[in-house]
């Protein structure tokens, strides 16, 4: 079940000696996954429209009336959803299988709304200490 | 708006271990040994605006391409949990290491003896970053072809890097693997205390 997923992403093995730039696009190898336009869902932005989202920075829900949501995508109502409990950015990426980029321009004009809140987690900002490394090798060795 | 614990309590400890290592050797799986969750393929999107490389002059405006980070989840207790990202295995898009490896605890190297060559632009990200790590052999099969002590030579590691072998796939060895790193992390940054001391 577990076969390694980017062994079958490439589909057939690159060649060893090919030339590094054989066509203009030659970056689009079958490696790189699909060619998409995700953007089409954030209207064409690239960038949110506040910073500071990591992959890891938790993004919480905060309670709107029904009124407020009308003139939302359905992206952004499925973050809604999903953060009811707070979640990270990683995982609602994964979770509604959007890119990390368009989920941070989404979560973005969610901020704006107000209707999120976002928090990055402690252990970004300072390396944990001892103790908390140490309920590290505790927890994994009890799983 | 601002960082105030939520009014659900405030969610666990978020930990960030990476894992990366040549094309196909394994990272994959790996993650998904310990995962308690199938591992989760989250996307970077690959603009023309994102990069400021020569590699994508002369690439249409617009043109995108996604590059897939694998991700799993081990939650340690209610208020720790451990995030495990899949580097994205392609050279070019080193890039994208950075803000993975901003405040990540640490990052296992995986490699395969057979392309012992591949994991070289790893070891030598993580040293540069001055981001703990250690390598893990895979043993696919349980074969081995190299002892550590050969791998250490071949890839001219510092003596204080760990080497582990292991199998990917399986759970109890894919445990091992992390315990491993995060003893390294405790000892480095012991070390590191006491250097502070006598300095």
């Amino acid at each position: 079940m577990w076969d390694d997923r980017d062994a079958g992403r490439a589909g057939t093995p690159r060649p060893e000696n090919e030339p590094a730039h054989q066509t203009e696009h030659d970056w689009l190898d079958d490696a790189a996954g699909p060619v998409v336009r995700p953007y089409a869902m954030t209207g064409g932005r690239a960038r949110p429209v506040t910073g500071g989202l990591s992959l890891l920075t938790y993004v919480e829900a905060l309670y709107a009336p029904e009124a407020d949501l009308i003139h939302l995508q359905p992206e952004h109502r499925s973050i809604l959803m999903m953060t009811r409990k707070a979640q990270s950015v990683a995982e609602i990426a994964g979770r509604l299988d959007l890119p990390v980029g368009v989920v941070r321009v989404l979560v973005g004009d969610l901020l704006q709304a107000s209707l999120v809140s976002t928090f990055d987690s402690d252990a970004e900002l300072n390396p944990p200490d001892e103790n908390i490394l140490q309920a590290v090798i505790d927890g994994l060795r009890s799983l | 708006m601002d960082s105030a614990p939520s009014e659900h309590g405030r969610p666990p400890l978020a930990l960030k271990i990476l894992v990366a290592g040549g094309f196909g050797v394994g990272k994959t799986t790996l993650v998904a040994a310990c995962s308690e969750i199938l591992p989760l393929q989250t996307e970077e999107v690959l603009t023309d605006e994102s990069v400021g490389t020569d590699d994508l002059v002369g690439v249409e405006a617009k043109a995108s391409t996604t590059v897939v980070m694998d991700f799993g989840r081990v939650s340690l207790s209610d208020d720790l949990v451990l995030y495990l990202f899949g580097t994205p295995g392609q050279d070019r898009f080193w890039f994208l290491w950075d803000e993975l490896a901003l405040g990540a605890l640490g990052a296992v190297v995986l490699a395969d003896t057979r392309r012992l060559a591949d994991c070289f632009p790893s070891v030598d990200y993580f040293e540069r970053r001055g981001t703990p790590f250690l390598v893990a052999v895979n043993c696919f099969n349980g074969e081995q072809r190299h002892t550590p002590d050969r791998v250490r030579d071949a890839l001219d590691l510092d003596p204080e890097v760990p080497i582990v072998l292991c199998d990917a796939r399986d759970r109890e060895s894919a445990k091992m693997v992390f315990v491993a790193l995060v003893e390294h992390v405790m000892a480095l940054g012991r070390r590191r205390r006491d250097n502070a001391l006598l300095a």
